[in-house]
């Protein structure tokens, strides 16, 4: 550093720093009392079993990765080699939705494949139908960042929450001038951001994730828990339900660079992944329900098999470095779209694992992504302040 | 106003490695001196040198040099002089600077509150009226919250400005462009988008030690639990692709064509919930799976009618009133219970279900103290039965080759330019899906007045309705 410093700077000497130079803080540390020769003790016998814990659970993963090994006798590429390459995609921007006066951070499809509900960083919550680009309603959370919003199966509410650590659903009206915050209905309570909400097959429950590390479903009526879901070691980013008969199981991702798979009736983590190399922005379901898809800040896109229950593609390239935000099938499984903090989105081929096509548009990284009801276009939202369609 | 610092520092270490690669006399673009008023500026590069280098070294396309070349300014390793506050790099003539390496964005050190202060202040000294009004607003904002510190803020900013004034002009020029790119970067006017604006703090295994133990557990289990050879699970992704092909609008085309692309809706009418006539391709994906045939109400009703002719409309029923329970309101759940047990299980009811006696008896012992899950075991007995044998003797019925004959095939539309120019003028609006859950409702309403049995589903979500 210094020999380039000479050239591009020659005469500029530093006599002084600018600013000072401050160190980031230490890891927080706990404040101790002076110790007892009991609770000195004590403290021996909890750090030796917290290594013992770990020396546990580093042979335990080997072993689960054995187990996961001896099942595996084909590569996805291997199996897609007999299948049909792609052709040449034409994606385009065919709307763009602009109406929101600060970076959008997460929307939500409408089961009549048109409308949708955008949030952003100033709390502006936004219902549009985006085939006419005319908005519906707007309501202003008493929140900054709203982080999570979800339209409702009947498409009669939409719920969202952020920075307030709660989710809150307002019931929609066919009456343009009524003030929606009026009818509004806190649900969730958590000790930290909300990160995602997702209604589960009726508008009466709502499954939530959060930065306090935990997820939840909960009574959409009373505002009851019913399940919390403890596991992941730091900010729970994202989550999706499984798309199965039974529509039991959903899959988180998290800072701790896990995606988990929970049982909503136990509680418990069924499954368990942790192959990325940073955090798990967006988990997507494969529309068969036998797989997802993760996006994370390591600039990849994972496939994991759950019936094999192991990481079978990765989705990435050599110039592509920055974060993934958002990630989601097409209708077939065949294509899945990544939207990214370069500002771009890239359409891989999920059997080949090659990149299809590469789209630009947004000014600012794309921090949402969701394929329509019906598969015939995705919604992008960004940090440019504007939501696109693409088809 | 707390915002998380960029984490991914794998990532820095690569643009840094790029950009020193960028500077290297042999191997890096070509810079030249400019003359901006009457000093010169050393080592400047045009935007259109800078993307053609990144699109060589990293054998990308042009567009996608560009957009790197976008972020390395996003991120304040490379600084535009025209233009400075907007973030971007353009691939024609304009021009940038490489930053000194001691204003890269770093892991190390945070440019903190004070940092910001005494450059704002030191400008100010240097000429009043200087700031921009954003500029203004966070210095009166400092100003206020930072008074204590207020006399070091000055002294700093005082001796920096002095020291300054000794430099030769050239230098001091160069200087300023680089300590205001760092700023623009770091503390973002608001139509400005800067790389290091990251949003909320995100933490890091804050939790690990409390979980570790519940994850040995896990371990265990994950162990135990059986899995499939992937050569199954895979091929069994490739099947679910290749039965939906045609159905993919962004593999085959969608008839009479993708509204998103023509402006024009028909797609979406031609596939409404409660059409006479659904379309080919519609009834085509009943037939892929029982969960899809009753994922589509429309689907659901037809497969309904051949239910009803074979005096087996029990089954459906059932999985219909336990999808209720289960996703219905945790009020409602006794309610719900005693109905479906009255309806469904108890001896001599109405729609006795006929399933096992170890399922039946679980069932009713645990209604005895209800919970949404009470009926997972009987629902997925019913819904297996239904899979394996009712479903495929439904795609084999009159009735489904029936609606297979009926069934429209849309013509493709052949919109002419002006055509579409029209059908963007004219988007319909549709039905406010508010309006067409008021419909579907009345229209419960009246399917279970009219039918006999009594339709459960119907009287499970006026139960819910009443709550």
């Amino acid at each position: 550093k210094t020999s380039f410093n000479c050239i591009f700077n020659v005469s500029f000497s530093l006599r002084f720093k600018p600013f000072r130079r401050r160190p980031l803080p230490a890891q927080r540390k706990y404040m101790r009392s002076p110790l007892t020769p009991e609770m000195a003790t004590q403290e021996v016998q909890l750090n030796e079993t917290l290594a013992h814990l770990k020396t546990e659970s580093e042979t335990l993963k080997s072993k689960l990765e054995e187990e996961r090994a001896k099942l595996h006798d084909v590569e996805l590429h291997q199996v897609a080699e007999k299948v049909e390459g792609l052709g040449q995609f034409v994606m385009k921007t065919r709307r763009t939705l602009k109406g929101h006066g600060n970076k959008v951070l997460c929307m939500d499809w409408c089961k009549d494949k048109r409308r949708i509900v955008s949030s952003s960083q100033d709390g502006k919550v936004i219902v549009w139908d985006a085939f006419t680009t005319n908005k519906e309603h707007a309501v202003t959370m008493p929140c900054t960042w709203v982080m999570a919003c979800a339209y409702a199966p009947s498409g009669c509410a939409v719920a969202c929450g952020g920075l307030d650590n709660k989710c809150s659903v307002y019931p929609l009206s066919l009456d343009k001038n009524e003030n929606l915050a009026a009818k509004k209905k806190s649900v969730a309570m958590h000790t930290n951001y909300l990160s995602a909400c997702s209604f589960t097959n009726s508008d009466m429950q709502i499954l939530t994730s959060s930065g306090d590390g935990t997820c939840a479903l909960w009574d959409v009526e009373s505002g009851q828990l019913l399940q919390s879901f403890h596991g992941h070691a730091a900010d729970v980013l994202c989550l999706d339900l499984a798309p199965s008969e039974t529509g039991n199981t959903f899959v988180s991702g998290g800072c701790d660079k896990k995606a988990n798979v929970w049982d909503m009736r136990s509680g418990q983590c069924i499954q368990s992944f942790e192959t990325h190399e940073s955090d798990i922005n967006s988990v997507r379901y494969y529309p068969s329900g036998d797989a997802f898809a993760s996006g994370s800040d390591d600039a990849t896109c994972r496939l994991y098999d759950l019936r094999a229950d192991r990481e079978v593609a990765i989705y990435s390239k050599e110039s592509i470095i920055f974060g993934v935000s958002s990630v989601d099938f097409s209708l077939s499984g065949r294509l899945l779209f990544g939207g990214y903090n370069d500002y771009t989105i890239n359409v891989w081929d999920v059997l080949k694992g090659t990149r299809v096509s590469i789209l630009f548009g947004h000014e600012n990284r794309v921090s949402t992504l969701r394929v329509s009801p019906d598969g015939t276009a995705f919604c992008t939202g960004s940090w440019d302040h504007t939501l696109r369609i693409w088809a | 106003r707390k915002t998380g610092r960029v984490r991914d520092w794998g990532k820095q270490r690569k643009l840094e490695g790029i950009v020193v690669e960028m500077q290297d006399p042999q191997v890096g673009v070509k810079g030249s001196d400019q003359k901006l008023n009457v000093t010169t500026i050393p080592h400047v590069i045009a935007g259109q040198e800078i993307i053609t280098w990144i699109a060589n070294k990293m054998k990308t396309p042009l567009e996608e040099a560009h957009v790197f070349g976008t972020m390395l300014v996003a991120y304040g390793y490379i600084y535009p002089l025209q233009n400075h506050k907007k973030l971007v790099m353009s691939n024609d003539t304009s021009l940038y600077r490489f930053q000194t390496p001691y204003f890269w964005p770093a892991q190390k050190w945070v440019p903190e509150d004070s940092d910001y202060a005494i450059y704002l202040a030191k400008r100010n000294i240097r000429k009043k009226g200087m700031l921009e009004p954003y500029e203004q607003v966070h210095y009166n904002h400092l100003h206020e919250w930072l008074n204590h510190k207020w006399d070091f803020i000055v002294m700093q900013a005082t001796e920096q400005y002095k020291a300054g004034k000794e430099r030769k002009k050239a230098d001091r020029v160069v200087f300023d462009c680089q300590e205001r790119a760092y700023w623009i970067v770091n503390r973002p006017p608001r139509q400005t988008h800067s790389a290091l604006d990251c949003g909320p703090e995100r933490l890091i295994d804050p939790n690990k030690d409390e979980v570790t133990g519940q994850y040995n557990i896990f371990y265990q289990q994950a162990i135990m639990r059986s899995k499939v050879k992937s050569s199954v699970s895979l091929g069994a992704l490739v099947k679910y692709i290749t039965t939906y092909k045609n159905h993919d609008a962004f593999l085959a085309p969608c008839l009479p064509s993708n509204p998103w692309q023509t402006d024009n809706d028909s797609y979406w009418t031609l596939n409404m919930r409660r059409v006479d006539v659904p379309t080919k391709m519609r009834v085509e994906r009943w037939s892929f799976s029982l969960f899809e045939l009753l994922s589509d109400l429309r689907g659901r009703d037809d497969f309904k009618i051949f239910l009803k002719k074979e005096f087996s409309g029990e089954n459906l029923a059932f999985w219909e009133a336990a999808e209720e329970l289960k996703w219905g309101t945790a009020s409602s759940m006794s309610t719900k219970a005693e109905t479906i047990f009255k309806t469904f299980l108890a001896p001599g009811a109405p729609r006795w279900i006929n399933i096992d006696g170890r399922t039946m008896g679980l069932t009713v012992k645990g209604l005895e103290h209800p919970h949404r899950y009470v009926l997972e075991a009987a629902q997925t007995h019913v819904f297996l039965l239904m899979k394996k044998d009712t479903f495929f003797r439904y795609l084999k019925s009159p009735v489904y080759k029936d609606i297979q004959k009926k069934a429209r095939n849309p013509e493709p539309h052949n919109f002419s330019p002006n055509q579409l120019e029209q059908n963007s003028l004219n988007r319909g609006v549709g039905i406010h899906p508010i309006i067409l859950w008021q419909q579907e409702e009345e229209e419960k309403a009246k399917a279970a007045a009219a039918s006999a049995p009594v339709d459960v589903k119907a009287m499970m979500s006026k139960i819910d309705r009443k709550k």
